[in-house]
């Protein structure tokens, strides 16, 4: 079917489209606004558990074996009996931390947000390409969400292998009791989840390639749709390669296959797994792994490039350019893998060859942050609360990116590889970074999602407050790295040769319980403007792109008459050619009107 | 200084709180306004506060340097280490300088160029000729550090079969270290996990000839200027051999032999004599004293003093106690090396006085071994 037709079979079922029950409007919608705003409280859920547990596992590394109420009342005896918290269960925290901020955080709820709101709205389509398929993602994503929340309560305790999974010690109950019920519900979940993840990134794909609307080429497509579709593709090449490695691991658990296991000595006993390599799953695993980071990452570009050139009033500087890098950085990612595992025993020949094709990966992403601060350049900056968050964002993604020249280069990763170092440099360049992106996007569109605006200074608050505390948290966290201290030990008080650290640790966790606290005045500015927040305009950023043109109530179908039709690019801010400071996408190119851009 | 950033932090912390309460007054509900756009007020003080944080960064990094600089491994104790940290010490060099000019761009823009109402800015879309200047200076840059990296790498990983070297192997478990040491013929013997059997806790084939000379030991002794080159395996799950003083590190594989050589040049001795390393330890211990202090006044006992000593740790996640799987690593001279090893009975020998005493009861005594040994881990995975 063309686009115009999928437009008008649209059309048509948007005048038939008038008896919403609470079921059908709220629940089981079919309508990507809505959907937008599921995947988004699913993952603020998910996002408070995934802090909640991070805060709790740095106050056993600040004060080591210390007996803590919090403790009891929040993990209860079989964590942490008496208030201590046990050594298992302490790895077991670390794993769902990470498998929650990773997945379903940074991955589904990030793009599930606002790839499901931004692309039909700034594309200029009805809805997604699937309604329906869109609805089926998001509720195996609930589901899988259920799922590993629910581990968190089995008697043996959750996945505790790491978010990595690496088997023997997932595959083997008797190496880390959590590798037990609490790892088969872990591979449930993510299986499903990936089954959502994938359905969600093709809707995407499709909805991208077929319903743009007229005058929508793909070189007038704004920033953030090039990074949705991107981030689709690489989602779509990449997580079906790690769903394959948990059923092989599942295999390997439940029916005694040996694809990663072999010659195991355990608990006194001589299993009978051979042939297989753990090294192989370590590879499958990456293979998803490292996309993954850019699958996190792009889409909070993707919303900064839009919040910077709204807020600058300038062009984003040097559009194409940054197509490209996002291009480049998306193949690139996909050849990167063997970076997390040049000691990992497989041949040295491999880690010379990532270790060029990562560094080679430095320079698109150099390239995208050069970008950023010459579009600041003679600006006209509304600092905003989202503008804050992507400057925030460029900032932590330049001090987080330039520790990975370190990382990236095999020999200099030989000594800081699985330290704090690692841990410092991967929460600023994705975690943060990728956080701030989404605070970004949540501050700009939430106009658009519930129709009233945040509460801007205190926005600001928390701004500021998590940038200096991520900045408090994470710098430090270098210099242990630097000192030889591994991470993921439960504590460091076996090692006198670590006790000049400590203090560095009660530092640490002193930043990140403020920072922490502190995002609960976002969570109190986003739930009390859902509904006493201030009443929005129509285009209150005064942007360009077309979400802007749709009106403030939601209706399905977006638009209520006909699509707008789009004549210029997106990022025409302070044209000399205009009064205004924006000319958004569907006004016509006055007579004689030049393109001023590349 | 901990303690004025602490109070740093609270302040900062106070002034959120007053903002908050005044934020209260300002909420209204309900009707249409910008209000909650940033208005020029709202770019200014933000500017600023853009500018304060370019402050804080700088401040906040050069008092890590001084703070927490000296904290940081130095003095690699093998010889590759030397090449390793050189080139970290180049790539510092140029993330600082990255760093330190980025950070000032970004919020130096973000404060100078802070909006203003009728104020417009300037339409800058492209050029290609920045364009190819911040891609092409990143390359070079990269270039050059992939090739001396790529040449590190290459000298590192790759051991010449030709060279003398001593061959080790270190053997990991939940969660403790075992080395094995190849004897006069600087050969291994085979082993295989299925061999493992009372005191041959290592699964080595007993009949190989090559497994005749081989030492088993708990405790890891090197002879200082002598390459040493380690073979890795692991019985259960994967650990990682990270020996941080001598800038080494290898996974071990079950099922799979992993390698790496290293060359110490530093004893034990002489490592802790070093006067950063003095330093260090005086620093540990006065932290410990501290402690010891606390701890007796609660009718606990007092830590030990520490000496330094190289270590092996585990850095790969391999269950419950991995935080303490460790083992003592001692850089000896060449002469103590020899005198220690020779003072050890090899393999062979231990399995057979460990079966003389009671040959006809060899099946059970395997059996209380192995419970002993499932008992040990199991106690520990409860700790």
């Amino acid at each position: 079917m063309s686009a115009e037709g999928l437009d008008h079979a649209q059309d048509h079922e948007h005048e038939h489209h008038h008896k919403d029950t609470f079921i059908t409007k709220y629940i089981f919608s079919i309508d990507h606004k809505m959907i937008a705003k599921q995947y988004l409280l699913t993952g603020i859920f998910m996002g408070i558990i995934g802090v909640v547990i991070s805060l709790l596992f740095r106050l056993q590394l600040a004060w080591p074996e210390q007996s803590f109420k919090i403790f009891s009342i929040i993990l209860g005896d079989s964590y942490a009996p008496n208030g201590v918290m046990l050594n298992d269960r302490y790895l077991a925290l670390v794993t769902i931390h990470g498998t929650i901020m990773v997945f379903f955080v940074l991955t589904a709820a990030l793009s599930g947000t606002f790839s499901n709101l931004l692309i039909p709205l700034q594309l200029g389509a009805r809805d997604m390409a699937s309604g329906f398929l869109n609805m089926i993602s998001y509720w195996l994503f609930f589901l899988s969400s259920v799922i590993m929340i629910s581990s968190l309560f089995i008697e043996s305790g959750p996945a505790s292998a790491g978010w990595t999974i690496y088997p023997p010690l997932s595959a083997l109950p008797q190496a880390i009791p959590g590798s037990g019920a609490g790892m088969t519900l872990w591979l449930v979940s993510m299986a499903i989840f990936i089954a959502a993840s994938l359905m969600g990134s093709l809707n995407y794909i499709v909805t991208v390639i077929n319903l743009r609307t007229k005058g929508m080429s793909l070189t007038r497509m704004p920033l953030t749709i090039w990074a949705f579709f991107v981030t689709a593709i690489i989602g779509v090449i990449s997580f079906p390669v790690l769903l394959s490695a948990a059923l092989l691991l599942i295999f390997d658990r439940s029916f005694g296959t040996s694809f990663f296991l072999s010659d195991i000595y355990i608990a006194g006993e001589v299993l009978h797994y051979q042939g297989g390599s753990p090294v192989l799953f370590e590879h499958l695993f990456w293979f998803l792994g490292h996309p993954e980071v850019y699958i996190i990452l792009l889409p909070a570009l993707g919303i900064t490039s839009e919040v910077i050139a709204t807020n600058s009033r300038k062009p984003i500087f040097g559009y194409r350019a940054m197509i490209m890098s996002i291009l480049a950085i998306a193949f690139l990612s996909t050849i990167v893998w063997g970076h997390h595992m040049f000691i990992s025993g497989m041949n040295p020949f491999l880690g010379s060859v990532f270790t060029f094709t990562t560094l080679l990966i430095a320079i698109p992403s150099a390239v995208k942050a050069f970008n950023y601060i010459t579009t600041l350049w003679k600006g006209n900056l509304q600092l905003n609360p989202a503008m804050l968050f992507s400057i925030g964002l460029v900032s932590t993604f330049i001090t987080g990116g330039l520790t990975g020249i370190i990382l990236g280069d095999s020999t200099l990763d030989i000594n800081v590889h699985d330290t704090y170092f690692v841990v410092a440099h991967f929460h600023l360049v994705m975690g943060i970074s990728a956080l701030y992106g989404m605070f970004a996007g949540i501050y700009h569109w939430f106009p658009k999602m519930f129709g009233r605006m945040l509460n801007k200074n205190l926005g600001y608050v928390h701004f500021w407050v998590t940038a200096v505390c991520a900045y408090g948290v994470f710098f430090p966290m270098h210099f242990i790295g630097l000192a030889g201290l591994p991470r993921r030990y439960y504590t460091n008080t076996n090692f006198p040769l670590f006790d000049d650290l400590q203090n560095v640790n009660v530092l640490i966790t002193v930043f990140a319980l403020i920072g922490g606290a502190f995002q609960l005045v976002f969570l109190y500015n986003f739930f009390s403007s859902i509904f006493y927040g201030k009443r929005t305009v129509q285009n209150p950023w005064r942007s360009n792109t077309l979400e802007w043109t749709t009106p403030v109530e939601h209706i399905h179908g977006n638009w209520p008459g006909e699509i707008p039709e789009v004549h210029r690019w997106p990022y025409d801010y302070s044209n000399p050619a205009h009064d205004e400071d924006f000319v958004p996408q569907n006004v016509p190119m006055k007579e004689g009107e030049e393109v001023l851009h590349h | 200084m901990t303690s004025l950033f602490v109070i740093i932090v609270l302040g900062l912390l106070a002034i959120a709180i007053w903002q908050l309460t005044k934020m209260f007054d300002l909420t209204q509900v309900g009707d249409v306004d910008n209000s909650q756009i940033a208005n020029d007020g709202d770019n200014n003080t933000q500017g600023y506060l853009m500018f304060g944080f370019l402050a804080f960064i700088y401040i906040f990094s050069i008092f890590g340097l001084f703070k927490w600089g000296p904290l940081v491994l130095h003095t690699p104790a093998s010889k590759h280490g030397a090449e390793v940290d050189n080139l970290m010490n180049v790539t510092w060099i140029l993330i600082f300088t990255v760093q330190a000019i980025t950070q000032v761009l970004l919020h130096f823009f973000a404060f100078k160029y802070r909006g203003k109402k009728d104020q417009k800015a300037l339409f800058f879309s492209d050029s290609t000729k920045l364009e190819v200047i911040w891609s092409g200076i990143p390359a070079v840059v990269l270039a050059i550090l992939i090739l001396f990296g790529l040449y590190a790498w290459t000298n590192i990983m790759f051991v010449d079969k030709n060279e003398d070297t001593i061959v080790i192997e270190v053997y990991a478990q939940q969660f403790k270290w075992t080395a094995r040491y190849s004897g006069a013929d600087n050969v291994l013997g085979k082993a295989n996990v299925r061999l493992i059997e009372g005191v041959n806790t290592l699964g080595v084939d007993l009949s190989d000839p090559n497994a005749q000379d081989d030492i088993v030991v708990s405790e890891l002794h090197i002879p200082k200027g002598k390459k040493i080159h380690f073979k890795f395996r692991s019985q259960d799950v994967l650990h990682s051999a990270y020996f941080p003083y001598f800038r080494a590190q290898m996974n071990c594989v079950p099922g799979m032999v992993t390698e790496f050589a290293f060359e110490p040049v530093y004893t034990s001795a002489e490592y802790r004599a070093l006067p950063y390393m003095v330093e260090k330890v005086a620093n540990i211990n006065s932290i410990r004293a501290k402690k010891s202090i606390e701890l007796v006044a609660n009718g606990e006992t007092a830590l030990d003093p520490y000496t330094f000593d190289f270590l092996l740790l585990c850095n790969k996640i391999c269950g419950a106690s991995h935080y303490n799987m460790q083992m003592k690593v001692i850089v000896d001279t060449p002469e103590d090396y020899k005198k220690w090893l020779n003072d050890k009975p090899t393999l062979v020998q231990e399995v057979k006085t460990a079966n003389a005493p009671k040959p006809l009861e060899g099946g059970t005594g395997v059996d209380s071994t192995k419970a002993k040994d499932s008992s040990a881990i199991a106690k520990m995975a409860m700790k």
